[in-house]
């Protein structure tokens, strides 16, 4: 009885735990994407929780020129509505920016000149005076108006397309998607070679690929560069190219492709390369029928570590590619939006969701191969 | 045809260890050959070696009158059989069955006969389409085994296939093996195994091994009657075989010796009269020993300190003065007998054994 109790509260405990982190790591996604579909005048004004409810909105509309006053019963009036297309309800309004808030909606405000503006609930305002108004510039309405929830992809359509972010999508996309793939086929190459293959030096080989793993790229990263333009030299290749970014990721990339597939594959059990090594398969057969397809929880779980580190990456993408249109990746143009759109959180907050979006369908496309035990069946 | 030949093979790792020595074995076309031994004492080494998958550190290897030390175990028409199964996990039953000849490039319909014919022998036919983890154990060791059968080999090699299968099905696959060799009697099946009786059942010839070396080859009969060491003698049969120290005390067509019990017995076994007064060691196997009549003159006397009754026999444990392990006797059926009874034992003489110093059999056909 002790016992169950005691295992029952520790459940409880664990429960609580996973119920924190999950609401931990999810809020600020939420917010995050809540933030990104609002309107961006709501957006400006409150927070995103705050998203369902109307919102109270301060905002200005200047009224219709004087030139289109028309006369009536002996008045000169000038109608419209300062809600334009959009819902809401007007509270209060007022002439000026000091005094926004003096009438409440359906009052009657004396202006100068003996000109009166009344604004009514539903945005209709009417201006009337018993001369004719002069001037060309309309009358500043200033009210104060509930306005339900909007939602909009507005902010999508213009960070993707104003603002480059759809242009440097592709260019993250161009990049990773090599550099992902690259790593790991060579990389599964040497790890079945430093698993099952005898040939002398193995023990060192392996030594040296887990002594690589501790170097820091930052240290190797502007010899390599150098180099790298040197050889490009010769071979007329440009020194920014992203043939040259896909080195780069797939060179810092493999020590620990190789050192964590080569585990996965010395694990597989010899038992079965023996056999299909007894069976007539070459080296290449056994590692394209049966090491490949058993290995895929190992590929696919260092498939996600590599993508997410390259989509991420700034630092390598600056020094090996350039600055312009058709070579700027995304963390380099969220960046850039970052010093020249820092007020603007709907296209901050947009562009945040569109670069997180891929990730996310990677890890959630490729997790169930992390949990899937191939092995089931083959040996008891 | 299929012969297969070892001269002077011999396995030595990189650190100068050696743990095969010597092995000298001829297997003809067509028996069944069972590698029996203690574990660690090389038997699945040798197997290996044959099948190519360890490599052959001195000496030849003749699979076919060929030399095949360095052929690749593929190329030596061989085919093997795991202990684990080996199966392959992520394939059917139909491809694990069919990958051998789908590297060898065989035609489809080929591939497809032979793959249906094994597994109607093997009654796989229902399973074919289904993974290795959806299979019950003796299943898999079945698809193991047609996968074997579909390469058509020279030679069959088990590595205790039965060892990972639960009692019931490990007798019923033992059978099965059995008649897969009949239907098959031309093919040479070399077979592992540290359980005697799979090896007395099913082998043509045992090879018992110990410490890399060959200690007795013969019928399971031959080894059970006339073992040629010590080691046979106790390793073959169960329980034990009892192996008394003893002295000779004359030799000739009939030897006495002189037990360290105490007493003296004649066994009807040739010495020559060098080895008189030697030190020699007897042994009786437990079921060869009876309680004996008033009349008889015993070989053995001593007190019963244990007796483990299993039904069908009844097994001592009888201290004998002068001697420091107990000497076992099983009886047929249940007896009498209690605990601490005193007991007088005889044998036939034709039954019992008699080793040299160096515990090799003084019988010598």
């Amino acid at each position: 009885m002790v016992i169950s109790k005691k295992g029952s509260a520790l459940t409880a405990v664990v429960h609580l735990t996973v119920l924190f982190l999950v609401v931990m790591w999810t809020i600020p996604t939420a917010g995050l994407f809540i933030s990104s579909i609002r309107d961006k005048d709501q957006l400006s004004t409150s927070g995103w929780w705050t998203a369902l409810s109307t919102s109270e909105q301060r905002l200005v509309e200047r009224a219709a020129s004087p030139e289109s006053q028309t006369q009536e019963n002996g008045l000169w009036v000038i109608r419209g509505n300062v809600l334009g297309d959009s819902e809401g309800e007007v509270t209060r309004f007022g002439s000026s920016s000091l005094k926004p808030e003096d009438f409440a909606a359906g009052e009657t405000a004396e202006l100068r000149r003996g000109i009166r503006l009344q604004v009514m609930a539903n945005g209709d305002y009417e201006i009337s005076s018993e001369t004719e108004m002069q001037g060309r510039r309309g009358q500043r309405i200033f009210y104060t108006a509930e306005v339900p929830p909007r939602f909009t992809l507005d902010n999508y359509r213009e960070v993707l397309g104003a603002e480059g972010l759809g242009k440097s999508f592709i260019n993250s996309l161009t990049v990773t998607i090599p550099a992902t793939i690259i790593p790991i086929l060579i990389a599964a190459f040497a790890a079945y070679a430093l698993a099952w293959m005898k040939f002398p030096g193995r023990g060192l080989l392996i030594a040296a690929v887990v002594g690589l793993l501790v170097v820091p790229l930052q240290m190797s990263l502007i010899p390599l560069l150098k180099s790298y333009n040197v050889i490009g030299e010769f071979f007329g290749v440009g020194a920014k190219t992203y043939v040259g970014i896909w080195l780069a990721h797939t060179g810092f990339g493999l020590p620990l492709a190789i050192y964590l597939l080569r585990n996965y594959i010395a694990g597989l059990p010899g038992e079965i390369i023996e056999s299909a090594r007894v069976d007539g398969a070459s080296d290449f057969d056994i590692f394209r029928k049966i090491i490949l397809p058993l290995s895929f929880p190992a590929l696919a779980s260092f498939a996600i570590f590599q993508f997410l580190w390259v989509w991420n990456d700034l630092l390598i993408a600056m020094v090996f590619l350039g600055n312009n249109e058709d070579q700027l990746v995304m963390t380099g143009q969220l960046r850039e939006l970052l010093g020249s759109r820092g007020g603007n959180w709907e296209i901050l907050t947009a562009s945040a969701f569109i670069t997180i979006i891929i990730p996310l369908c990677v890890f959630f496309g490729l997790q169930r191969y992390l949990v899937r035990g191939l092995l089931a069946g083959s040996v008891k | 045809m299929a012969d297969v030949k070892l001269t002077n093979v011999k396995k030595v790792y990189a650190n100068q260890v050696e743990v095969m020595r010597d092995i000298n074995l001829d297997i003809k076309q067509g028996e069944f050959i069972v590698f029996v031994g203690p574990s660690g004492c090389g038997k699945s080494t040798l197997l290996r070696m044959i099948s190519g998958l360890e490599e052959i550190s001195g000496g030849t290897l003749e699979i076919d009158g060929q030399v095949v030390n360095d052929i690749p175990p593929s190329l030596r028409g061989i085919a093997m059989v795991f202990q684990s199964y080996a199966l392959y996990p992520h394939m059917t039953v139909y491809d694990n069955m069919a990958f051998s000849l789908q590297i060898a490039k065989v035609a489809k319909d080929d591939i497809d006969q032979q793959v249906r014919k094994a597994a109607e022998m093997l009654q796989l036919t229902p399973y074919l389409d289904r993974l290795p983890k959806a299979l019950s154990g003796g299943q898999r060791q079945r698809v193991a085994i047609g996968r074997a059968i579909v390469r058509r080999p020279k030679v069959f090699l088990f590595d205790e296939p039965l060892s990972n299968l639960d009692a019931a099905l490990r007798v019923a696959t033992r059978m099965e093996i059995a008649n897969l060799k009949e239907s098959m009697p031309d093919s040479t099946m070399i077979y592992v195994t540290h359980d005697q009786v799979e090896a007395m059942t099913l082998a043509d010839r045992i090879v018992l091994l110990s410490a890399g070396n060959i200690e007795q080859v013969g019928s399971p009969l031959a080894l059970y009657e006339r073992p040629e060491n010590v080691f046979v003698a106790k390793f073959i049969g169960a329980p034990a075989m009892n192996i008394i120290p003893c002295t000779v005390q004359s030799t000739g067509d009939h030897t006495e010796v002189s037990l360290s019990s105490g007493q003296a017995v004649t066994l009807p076994i040739k010495t020559a009269s060098s080895e008189q007064g030697k030190p020699a060691h007897f042994g009786v196997r437990p079921e060869h020993l009876d309680i004996a009549g008033d009349g008889d003159a015993a070989i053995l006397e001593g007190e019963v300190s244990f007796i483990e009754s299993l039904g069908e026999a009844t097994l001592l444990y009888i201290a004998v003065p002068g001697m420091d392990d107990m000497v076992i006797a099983k009886q047929i059926g249940t007896i009498p007998t209690q605990r601490g009874d005193k007991v007088r034992l005889v044998a036939n003489p034709e039954r019992l054994h008699l080793f040299d110093e160096n515990e090799q059999s003084y019988r010598t056909e």
